[in-house]
């Protein structure tokens, strides 16, 4: 079965070039049952991580682009009236479908955000008071542009801890830029991959994430990370029991991904930045330090039990 | 040094000089409000702080003032000034931890003037709390990394470690004779009874609340009309003010027929003055004290520390029934004022067979006429006497007595003004009655022939009330009447601190000695005690190191990760430690960049070790392996021979 996902990884780094380390963030975060939320500035590869990763796992997959004149209908969908058989009809949105890339999320008001938001929470839609299930497995990928740009409405705090990670892709290497600069056209490729794994593959494999073992030393681990956080004065709170939880879940992907079948100090230490670097913020003094330096800290400061 | 530990800083030291802003001199409780005020915004504001020879002018400046102020820089009022500028004054060059050390530990040596000045409960608890931020302040300075509330819980539990280890010392500590915070020469603000007496002057005094003195009853209290506590006795009038006066001779007091014996304790706060104060008569007391001719009770030196007595009095008495010649003329002499009390005086002299009817006479006069009992009478001019008697008719206890004492000698009956205290407040809490200032008052004393000098209260005439049940009693719109509540609430607070008085401001060397012969410990010795305090805070100390230690061997690490740990500080002689946050796997593959030579044994230890620490199954004969495979790993000398 991980020779499937050894595939998968595989095929994406032949087109996404010099970003294993973000390929295999989102795959861990798919795993996990978590959404992704992909935050660095136009053209550096967002939307094309998502297309190749809804081709290769062979997921249904649709793109909305969010504009500030979204309205939660476009969404979800609306029903319509027909008039030969004269009743309503619903068109569903879409939103129903398996891998949803919402681009630019932050450009959108805040009522169309949490419409998405709160499919991301619930995994089902009520329109007009009936309850629609959303295909499984569902994921969404959001991105976003840095705050400081023109004319983005900034996601709030207790949204952004809907997403279980928070990454970022950042410029590529001179190498991978070369290849990129001298390849065939991105997109020419795409629509040529073929599917590397089915959707009940990948249910299957969400199914074993949980079963990866987690030995008591690793709580410790992660309860002294928590603990960090909430006593040392560098953050302005500590993290929550859900980051938590979603550090768990995300360290047991990772380390279904690595084909461990139990989870080690490296896996937490591996997922640490994406799932905290949106859910923990510097007091004032220290906020010259960007949100990676923040998490590398962290990491260095709690000792392995 | 960061913003929040600055506040923290100047809320420690706001704390620790406030209670002294009240008797400091006025421009240096400004001068040290202000400096705290700049501080504050040049923490607030970023700005840099203040060049260092204006800090020299302003330090030289202030100090020069306080040795103005106070014409020296020793004594208590100007050596806590002095400190308390210059604690105030290091705020302004806080600029290295090392600062912020010396004005933390000049804080905690500056909360202890405070009890130079008060020794109350709530002056403790306060300082208590203070105590509780300067040690915060302290704990966040040692570990900056940890917020404000787990250094608060740090504080709290090494402050309630270090409570068995005060008591410990507090109990067995030998103590020097004296009080414990008392100097010597303290000028106490003088409140209470004053050697002299004018009209206004008890007035004033009953409208404190202070406590004067607490006594408890060995039996049976007697009867509230029979509390007349004996303070200072004045024989001189000059037509407004009565004054003791100085006696030519002195002779020792001759008492016949006692009866009514009764036995008391008093804890009297301290008053600056002599006087001791005992019911009607003083017979036996405790503590070394004089007998005057006219019956006071006198220490031989001033009480400024809270004293403890016991005394024995008879209510029933005849006293100095063969009065001295020069005393009786004493006690006639009369100011050439007030004619028409002479006259009305001698009126009744002549009407009246005998002394007692005289008395009579004048008491019926008092209660037959208007007079009225109040704290606020008009003012009185030249002749007194007259203008009280015939033209406002009204006074407090003071006016009664003296008028009562000038109509006496007009008569030539021989009489003197008695101040003193009368009645009291019973606390059916601590089964105590408290005396305060509110109940001081004055009477009269008349010698008659054949019966001595006997105490007559011309305000019970007038106001009976006051003398059966208080003043609240005879003056319930003047006097505050607090409800039953607030006066309960009161009375479990006086309880408090006068355990609080007895028990811990006055665990002196014989209550030290008491306590300790009832916890067992046979003839006291202060090497005894020594030895007994070094056992108790060892005993402690060992208890607190028990328990911490077997804290510290629950998270004892288990044996694969002993071994584990041993494989490391072998890896970290040859100059490859281990980070602490660092994980098996990025350890071994660090290593094995650095070390090809060694990089396959320990890559394969790591996997070994993560799997048997974070793995599933850990059955005995892979950890056993793991163990083995430890040991046999080439120690530091090897690993380098073999390179």
């Amino acid at each position: 079965m991980n020779l499937s996902l050894n595939n998968v990884i595989h095929q994406a780094e032949q087109i996404i070039l010099g970003k294993p380390q973000q390929i295999r963030l989102a795959l861990t975060c798919l795993l996990a049952r978590g959404h992704l939320l992909i935050e660095d500035l136009p053209g550096v590869g967002k939307t094309t991580l998502a297309q190749v990763l809804a081709r290769t796992l062979g997921l249904k997959f649709q793109r909305i682009q969010f504009t500030s004149d979204l309205l939660p209908a476009d969404i979800l969908g609306v029903s319509v009236f027909q008039r030969d058989s004269a009743e309503f009809k619903f068109h569903p949105g879409p939103i129903f479908a398996q891998m949803i890339l919402a681009d630019e999320i932050n450009r959108a008001t805040p009522k169309a955000q949490s419409a998405l938001l709160e499919a991301m929470e619930e995994q089902q839609v009520t329109i007009e008071g009936v309850t629609r299930v959303l295909p499984a497995p569902f994921f969404v990928i959001a991105t976003q542009n840095p705050a400081h740009q023109v004319g983005t409405f900034l996601l709030p705090e207790s949204q952004l801890d809907r997403f279980l990670m928070r990454i970022q892709m950042g410029y590529p290497d001179a190498l991978a830029e070369r290849g990129l600069l001298s390849g065939v056209d991105r997109r020419e490729i795409i629509t040529r991959l073929s599917p590397q794994m089915e959707s009940a593959e990948l249910l299957v494999l969400q199914q074993l994430v949980r079963k990866v073992f987690v030995s008591p030393a690793l709580l410790d681990y992660i309860q002294a990370i928590l603990r960090h956080t909430r006593e040392s004065a560098r953050y302005t709170h500590g993290l929550s029991p859900r980051a938590g939880l979603a550090l768990l879940s995300a360290a047991r992907a990772w380390a279904l991904l690595d084909e461990r079948n139990a989870v080690i100090p490296e896996d937490v230490q591996a997922v640490l930045p994406g799932v905290t670097s949106h859910r923990l913020q510097a007091v004032s003094e220290y906020q010259k330090h960007s949100s990676n330096t923040l998490t590398r800290e962290l990491i260095e400061a709690v000792a392995i039990p | 040094m960061s913003k929040p530990f600055t506040y923290a800083l100047l809320l420690t030291i706001l704390m620790v000089t406030a209670p002294h802003a009240g008797h400091l001199p006025l421009w240096v409780s400004a001068l040290c409000g202000t400096l705290l005020l700049w501080r504050s915004y040049l923490t607030y504001s970023g700005n840099p702080l203040p060049k260092r020879w204006l800090l020299m002018l302003i330090t030289i400046t202030s100090s020069s003032g306080i040795f103005i102020s106070f014409n020296t820089l020793f004594g208590r009022e100007a050596s806590v000034t002095l400190l308390i500028l210059l604690t105030t004054l290091k705020l302004m060059e806080l600029r290295t931890a090392r600062d912020a050390i010396v004005l933390i530990y000049l804080a905690c040596f500056t909360i202890i003037t405070n009890f130079l000045y008060s020794q109350s409960i709530p002056t403790a608890l306060y300082l208590f709390a203070t105590l509780m931020v300067i040690l915060t302040t302290w704990v966040r300075l040692q570990t900056p990394s940890i917020t404000f509330k787990p250094c608060a819980r740090i504080t709290s539990i090494l402050l309630l470690q270090a409570i068995p280890l005060a008591l410990i010392l507090f109990i067995l500590f030998p103590r020097v004779q004296g009080p414990l915070w008392g100097l010597p020469q303290d000028a106490f603000a003088s409140s209470g009874l004053d050697d002299k007496m004018s009209p206004g002057s008890l007035s004033r005094l009953s409208l404190s609340d202070e406590v004067a003195f607490r006594v408890s009853y060995t039996g049976d209290p007697p009867r509230r009309e029979q509390m007349y506590w004996r303070g200072p006795v004045l024989w001189d009038f000059d037509g407004r003010t009565w004054t003791s006066g100085k006696a030519a001779q002195t002779a020792a007091p001759q008492f016949t027929e006692l009866e009514q014996a009764i036995d008391y304790s008093v804890t009297l706060e301290p008053h600056n003055k002599t006087w001791l104060f005992a019911l009607d008569l003083p017979d036996r007391i405790s503590v070394s004290a004089n007998l005057t001719h006219d019956f006071q009770v006198l220490s031989k030196e001033p009480v400024n520390t809270r004293l403890r007595y016991d005394v024995r009095s008879h209510l029933g008495y005849h006293a100095n029934l063969h009065e001295a010649e020069w005393q009786i003329q004493r006690a006639l002499q009369l100011p050439p004022f007030n004619p028409r009390a002479r006259q009305l005086a001698e009126k009744w002299r002549a009407n009246s067979e005998n002394d007692a009817a005289v008395v009579q006479a004048v008491l019926t006069y008092f209660h037959q006429q208007d007079f009225l009992y109040t704290l606020e009478p008009p003012p009185l001019y030249a002749n007194s006497v007259d203008d009280f008697l015939f033209e406002t008719k009204q006074g407090f206890c003071e006016h009664y007595a003296s008028t009562f004492v000038f109509l006496m000698r007009a008569a030539h009956i021989p009489a003197r003004v008695v101040t003193g205290y009368q009645g009291g407040e019973f606390n059916d809490t601590g089964n105590y009655y408290i005396v305060r200032q509110s109940d001081a008052h004055a009477w009269a004393e008349v010698w008659l022939s054949g019966q001595g000098w006997v105490r007559i209260d011309p305000t019970a005439a007038i106001a009976p009330a006051r003398v059966q049940s208080g003043l609240s009693a005879a003056l319930p719109l003047m006097a505050r009447n607090p409800p039953q509540w607030m006066r309960n609430l009161r009375l479990n607070w006086d309880t408090i601190a006068n355990q609080w008085n007895q028990w811990v401001l006055g665990y002196n060397t014989e209550r030290q000695f008491a306590f300790l012969t009832r916890l067992g410990i046979e003839s006291v010795t202060w090497q005894k005690m020594v030895m007994s305090m070094a056992v108790g805070a060892g005993l402690v100390i060992a208890l607190f190191a028990l328990f911490m230690l077997r804290h510290m061997f629950a998270h004892r690490p288990d044996k694969i990760q002993t071994a584990w740990l041993k494989l490391c500080r072998k890896l970290a002689k040859i100059g490859l430690p281990r980070a602490a946050h660092e994980g098996a796997q990025d350890y071994a593959q660090r290593i094995a960049t650095v070390r090809p030579d060694i990089a396959d044994a320990i890559r394969d230890l790591a996997t070994r070790y993560s799997a048997l620490r974070y793995g599933m199954g850990q059955d005995e004969q892979t950890q056993r392996e793991f163990i083995r495979l430890i040991k046999k790993f080439p120690s530091f000398r090897r690993i380098t021979e073999s390179s």
